[in-house]
């Protein structure tokens, strides 16, 4: 597997399938944590730590699942180390780094419940992908987590600004934001193939 | 919450989930499963009964169990108690309605962490009855179906110009967005301000009233 076939596989997954946007995986803490600029950017780098961990540990007990042939154990097995792993993640970064840990503050146990999570392990084992891809794929989709949610919550701060009609005023305009944001991101339909 | 009154007829349990309370369009809960899978009407339908019976019966077995759960794991209980089920609706799928299956492909496991079903579990079932629980999954669940077959009929309809397959205007009428993801967001974002629209409509009358 040469390096540019990963960094392609990082961009489609960034970009082209991008999980907000194109997969629609992960909405609620889309709408609900883009109102303000620092509390998006504190889930983005929560869910960009937490989904490059699950991906790869997920990989390693995919092969466990698949060698025991319990496949259709994956459901509940994935769920339940997702919430153990976030759990763990948060005792260890109160230990090591407060820092980053106070910056990420109540969005880490948030991410349990983030269907972005399950969705991209399942992807991952769906692809049967070998463990550098796994790697790449999950920063990709991680990256265009945070790229969508970023762009998103700079677009509704510029909203906040504006007068709107009183039944669009609040989650009406931000759909209606997002479905122009998810417009501009059609136009990367295409662009690479893998 | 109107969730916390005990006292609540159970008709009116029912009911909540159908408008006032929608899962969708009044707690705009769960939308990655309603927004992804509304691109026909079929899938629509599709979706919305999976994510019922999951919801009817987890909501049902929590109550049963809620006394037995310790507080501080509830959540993982939980969470163990929907994977089962959405475990056995993913391979009762693959076996009875398998293009189905193949099409929702991803969103059916993905029904674990629709967080409707964590949020009246949590909620609603841990703290109420089994014959409640299961009013309050039925409601929840009824409009959960309603809403994502309406978003599911607007798409196809405006996407494809069919309902449930069926042509309604001729092919070259068809405005394909609706059927690309943008067009979800477009479509709920509409149904929303639509809703906001009724129930101020609502409030200004009641207070005229009064």
């Amino acid at each position: 597997m040469d390096f540019s076939k990963l960094l392609a596989l990082m961009f489609v997954a960034m970009l082209v399938n991008n999980f907000l946007l194109t997969r629609f995986l992960g909405l609620c803490p889309f709408f609900g944590v883009s109102k303000k600029m620092d509390t998006a950017v504190g889930m983005s780098m929560g869910v960009i730590f937490v989904m490059v961990v699950a991906g790869v540990i997920t990989w390693f007990l995919n092969l466990l699942l698949i060698a025991w042939h319990v496949e259709f154990l994956q459901i509940l097995t994935f769920i339940l180390v997702i919430a153990a792993l976030v759990q763990l993640i948060e005792l260890f970064l109160k230990k090591t780094n407060p820092t980053l840990y106070s910056a990420l503050g109540i969005y880490l146990p948030l991410i349990t419940t983030n269907c972005a999570i399950l969705g991209l392990v399942l992807i991952n084992a769906g692809a049967n992908y070998t463990l550098m891809e796994t790697f790449f794929n999950s920063l990709g989709s991680a990256l265009g987590y945070a790229l969508a949610l970023i762009l998103f919550s700079s677009l509704r701060g510029r909203l906040d600004i504006n007068e709107l009609p009183a039944a669009f005023d609040g989650m009406p305009a931000a759909f209606i934001t997002a479905f122009i944001l998810s417009m501009s991101f059609e136009a990367f339909v295409g662009i690479i193939k893998v | 919450m109107a969730d916390s009154r005990g006292n609540f007829s159970n008709f009116g349990i029912f009911t909540a989930g159908l408008i006032r309370q929608n899962p969708t369009f009044a707690q705009i809960l769960g939308l990655c499963p309603t927004l992804a899978t509304s691109t026909t009407a079929e899938n629509a339908l599709g979706m919305g009964l999976a994510t019922f019976i999951v919801l009817v019966a987890s909501n049902f077995f929590i109550s049963m169990i809620r006394k037995l759960i310790p507080t501080e794991i509830r959540i993982p209980a939980y969470i163990a108690v929907i994977a089962s089920f959405v475990t056995v609706i993913d391979l009762f799928m693959h076996g009875y309605t398998y293009q189905m299956w193949k099409t929702l492909g991803l969103y059916i496991p993905l029904i674990v962490v629709n967080c409707i079903i964590m949020g009246r579990a949590e909620s609603f079932a841990s703290k109420n009855g089994m014959f409640k629980s299961l009013l309050d999954g039925l409601g929840m669940g009824f409009g959960f179906i309603g809403a994502i077959l309406l978003l599911g009929i607007t798409r196809e309809l405006f996407g494809s110009g069919t309902i449930f397959g069926y042509t309604v205007w001729a092919k070259s009428y068809e405005v394909f967005v609706f059927v690309l993801p943008p067009g979800a967001f477009l479509v709920i974002g509409f149904y929303l301000a639509l809703f906001h629209y009724i129930g101020s409509r609502k409030k200004a009358k009641s207070t005229k009233k009064a």
